[in-house]
């Protein structure tokens, strides 16, 4: 295990090492500063601004940046569901597939605008390269620029000394697109397609094996859909099978480059509101804290995969490794991963809300399982998606901050703005909402026929199933123990008598809408609350939050929530699993 | 009311905007640039035998239990390249359980005629697990080397050489550290075909 626990810890230095420089980096751009790809980008930004007829400068209060938000996210998932609903009349269709079902594209389009990306369509078997490019990649970059926005604007509320305005939208959403996604994700394109991942517009091919069989290799333009997937914290493979498919990510390196790409904006931003606010040693602090929450979950699923299932103790399977082999619970693993990288991603996929996957998460141990859960139903707070991670965090830095504030009987107050009544409603409805939209959509699903069709396993892992479906879209991860199922395909051409299932893709449509929006509303109105206020200067008593005492104590909130509320529907799934050598 | 429309009107041209650019402009051009730059990597990888396609070297295939070939591990999918799926099973599931004893004693009663004191407990595990694609196209150089007896025997070919063989079709990790060694089974095989053939 050394070795894997080598890569680990290399990937977290080299990923601690780039934070500085891309956060500092979005920070200018937040700022709207010169930065070295200005030449190039700015001539497109000022076009943009001109075809939109935005002015950049013109400051928006936290309503009009909210409605902005929200108008904007409705003709994005209007746009998206005409495209899935149409998909058999558009070109670049070179498999004949039909259009979407109403209540699939439903699924479909809330997912991919709630940087979800959650997906009960398998992608090489229901979409055409024209609905991959110019639906999802396109959501793919929005969602993320839209969440990213939202921090920009959060920031701003907590930085300012006056005046009520947190910036502009339509600014925010162009300038991230072009200064940050944009360039990113196309370098990191053309390196994935340097070791393997595809990028073609050929349809698929087929051959003859060299034992005598018949193979068709799906083909299509992978590799820029797949550098804004891990870039945006999105997740949603072009194969169904996502990074685990060999031409999403052929190996070690690739591996690598995907993971720092997932993790390293909602890593830097950390660093970039330790900049804006004045105070580097608080963007730190944040980061301390999520990344100390990071490699528990790191360390707990590689020890609990190398261990072995009971599936594989039962059978007689060898499960510890020695010369050669990786050993461990290699089910549903691909061996170029081996259990390390396996592990390694499925918890860097579950603190961010990326949801990819490059192995089964169904077939994960119990306890292998309970983390990608246990990371979730933090609400994604550790590093979390892009943009919303942190201004998720954020909300509960706030409420840490008050909590510390009754204990010592003071009041709270964070940057050097008092925290008062107002801010705490809103940051409870902010922090309350999602758990609550998980629970009451679970029971609702393993409480009806209508819900349980959709489950597959026997026994706990069913309602492991159920949990992690609404688990992740609530938080809007979009990984899944695939075995839970809304969509039936039977594999017939252009997809003749496939059938989706209106509750599962309803119910789960439904909750990444509200769990996207209203949480976001809930940051962007504490910031609006809070730019207004005075800033106090710091005296003796003042409770210091970049303190590592206050890592501690945020740690010890947001694990407390958390378990708070899942407790017990955690026991019922992956805990009994974990505890039980028994076969179901 | 009036910041609303505006509003909406703003959307929408931000979102075809945006369209033209992020959706066809930037794949479009990721595609011409990776045709042109990396044609063979950016199709799929194929690897040819006499200017036939045979395969890619990045998608595993079915060897159809051939004795003179390396075995990809077991798939979920049948070794499909075009509707991929995982196996789903839980882990504690009694139907993956008896999958893998299945697995086991297949593997046990193909490799145990060239390799008599093989035991149970020396099978490494990628051999008896489904793959997470499906079309894992390595194989663990553990299991590689207890088929290396079978082939070697099957094709009347040194042992050494064809472990020589196996080694040079290891693909390592990458700077030595991230990732996890693995045999590339079809390279291995058509290695085997044209040592055969000289």
């Amino acid at each position: 295990m050394a070795q894997g626990w080598v890569q680990i810890a290399v990937f977290l230095i080299v990923l601690t090492a780039l934070v500085p420089f891309v956060g500092g980096y979005i920070a200018k751009v937040f700022r709207g500063e010169r930065v070295f790809l200005s030449p190039v980008v700015g001539p497109v930004e000022r076009l943009a601004y001109r075809v939109m007829r935005v002015r950049p400068e013109e400051g928006q209060d936290w309503k009009a940046y909210a409605r902005s938000i929200v108008v904007f996210s409705l003709v994005s998932w209007l746009a998206l569901y005409l495209i899935l609903r149409t998909q058999s009349i558009q070109p670049l269709n070179p498999e004949g597939f039909g259009s979407g079902p109403w209540n699939l594209s439903f699924n479909t389009a809330s997912s991919f605008v709630t940087n979800t990306n959650w997906q009960y369509y398998g992608g090489e078997t229901t979409l055409s390269y024209f609905v991959q490019m110019v639906g999802l990649t396109v959501q793919n970059f929005v969602s993320a620029a839209v969440g990213i926005a939202v921090l920009a604007a959060v920031i701003r509320g907590f930085a300012a000394r006056s005046g009520a305005a947190l910036g502009n939208f339509w600014s925010d959403l162009v300038r991230i697109n072009l200064y940050v996604l944009l360039p990113i994700s196309f370098v990191a394109a053309l390196v994935l397609v340097s070791q393997g991942v595809i990028q073609t517009l050929d349809g698929s091919q087929t051959f003859h094996t060299i034992a005598g069989d018949t193979q068709t290799l799906a083909l299509g333009p992978v590799a820029s859909q797949e550098a804004i997937k891990e870039l945006g914290t999105n997740g949603g493979g072009f194969f169904n099978v996502n990074s685990a498919m060999p031409f999403e990510n052929p190996g070690g390196l690739t591996n690598m480059v995907e993971l720092l790409l997932i993790l390293i904006v909602p890593a830097s931003l950390t660093y970039t509101f330790g900049r804006m606010v004045g105070n580097r040693r608080q963007g730190w602090a944040l980061y301390a804290a999520m990344m100390a929450m990071f490699v528990v979950a790191v360390a707990v699923v590689y020890a609990a995969e190398q261990h072995g299932s009971p599936a594989q103790h039962h059978a007689g399977v060898l499960t510890s490794a020695f010369d050669g082999s990786t050993g461990g619970n290699m089910e549903g693993k691909e061996q170029r991963f081996g259990i390390a990288e396996s592990s390694l991603w499925t918890a860097v996929t579950t603190v961010t809300s990326c949801g990819a996957v490059n192995a089964s998460l169904d077939s994960l141990t119990g306890i292998g399982g309970l983390v990608p859960l246990a990371n979730m139903g933090t609400g994604e707070v550790v590093f979390g998606g892009v943009g919303s991670g942190l201004y998720y965090m954020l909300l509960f830095v706030l409420l840490t901050v008050f909590i510390a504030g009754l204990m010592v009987g003071r009041t709270p107050e964070f940057l050097g703005k008092k925290i008062e009544s107002r801010e705490v409603k809103l940051v409870l409805v902010g922090v309350l909402v999602t758990p609550l939209l998980v629970l009451f959509a679970t029971a609702l699903a393993v409480a009806s026929p209508d819900g349980t069709q959709s489950i597959y396993n026997h026994g706990p892992q069913g309602f492991s199933e159920s949990l992690y479906a609404y688990m992740s879209q609530a938080n809007n991860n979009g990984s899944a123990f695939a075995g839970y199922t809304g969509f039936v395909q039977p594999n017939a051409p252009g997809n003749g008598g496939s059938e989706a299932f209106s509750f599962a893709t309803l119910l789960g449509g439904v909750v990444m809408l509200l769990a996207r929006f209203l949480p976001m509303i809930a940051a962007l109105a504490v910031a609006g609350s809070l730019a207004g206020k005075r800033v106090a200067p710091a005296g003796t008593g003042t409770f210091r939050a970049d303190s590592p005492t206050f890592v501690v104590l945020l740690i010890g909130v947001v694990v407390i929530v958390a378990a708070l509320t899942f407790f017990p529907a955690f026991l019922l799934g992956p805990v009994v699993q974990g505890l039980t050598d028994q076969l179901f | 009311m009036n910041g609303l429309r505006k509003d909406l009107a703003t959307a929408t041209i931000a979102i075809v905007f945006l369209t033209l650019l992020l959706g066809i402009a930037y794949p479009l051009v990721t595609t011409g640039v990776a045709q042109l730059v990396f044609p063979n990597a950016s199709n799929g990888s194929k690897v040819e035998v006499d200017g036939e396609v045979v395969g890619s070297k990045l998608i595993g295939q079915d060897f159809k239990g051939l004795p003179r070939y390396f075995q990809s591990r077991p798939s979920a999918t049948e070794y499909s390249a075009d509707v991929t799926f995982f196996n789903n099973l839980g882990p504690n599931s009694r139907e993956l359980s008896d999958f893998f004893a299945e697995q086991l004693a297949a593997y046990l009663k193909r490799e145990r005629p060239y390799d008599p004191g093989l035991a149970a407990a020396e099978v490494p595990v990628d051999a008896v697990t489904t793959s997470a694609s499906g079309v894992d196209p390595h194989i663990s150089e553990a299991n590689a080397r207890i088929q290396g007896r079978r082939v070697a025997e099957v094709r009347g070919l040194p042992l050494d050489r064809v472990l020589d063989l196996v080694d040079e079709h290891t693909d390592g990790r990458f700077l030595a550290l991230f990732g996890e060694p693995g045999v590339n089974v079809l390279q291995l095989n058509l290695a085997l075909d044209r040592e055969d053939a000289r």
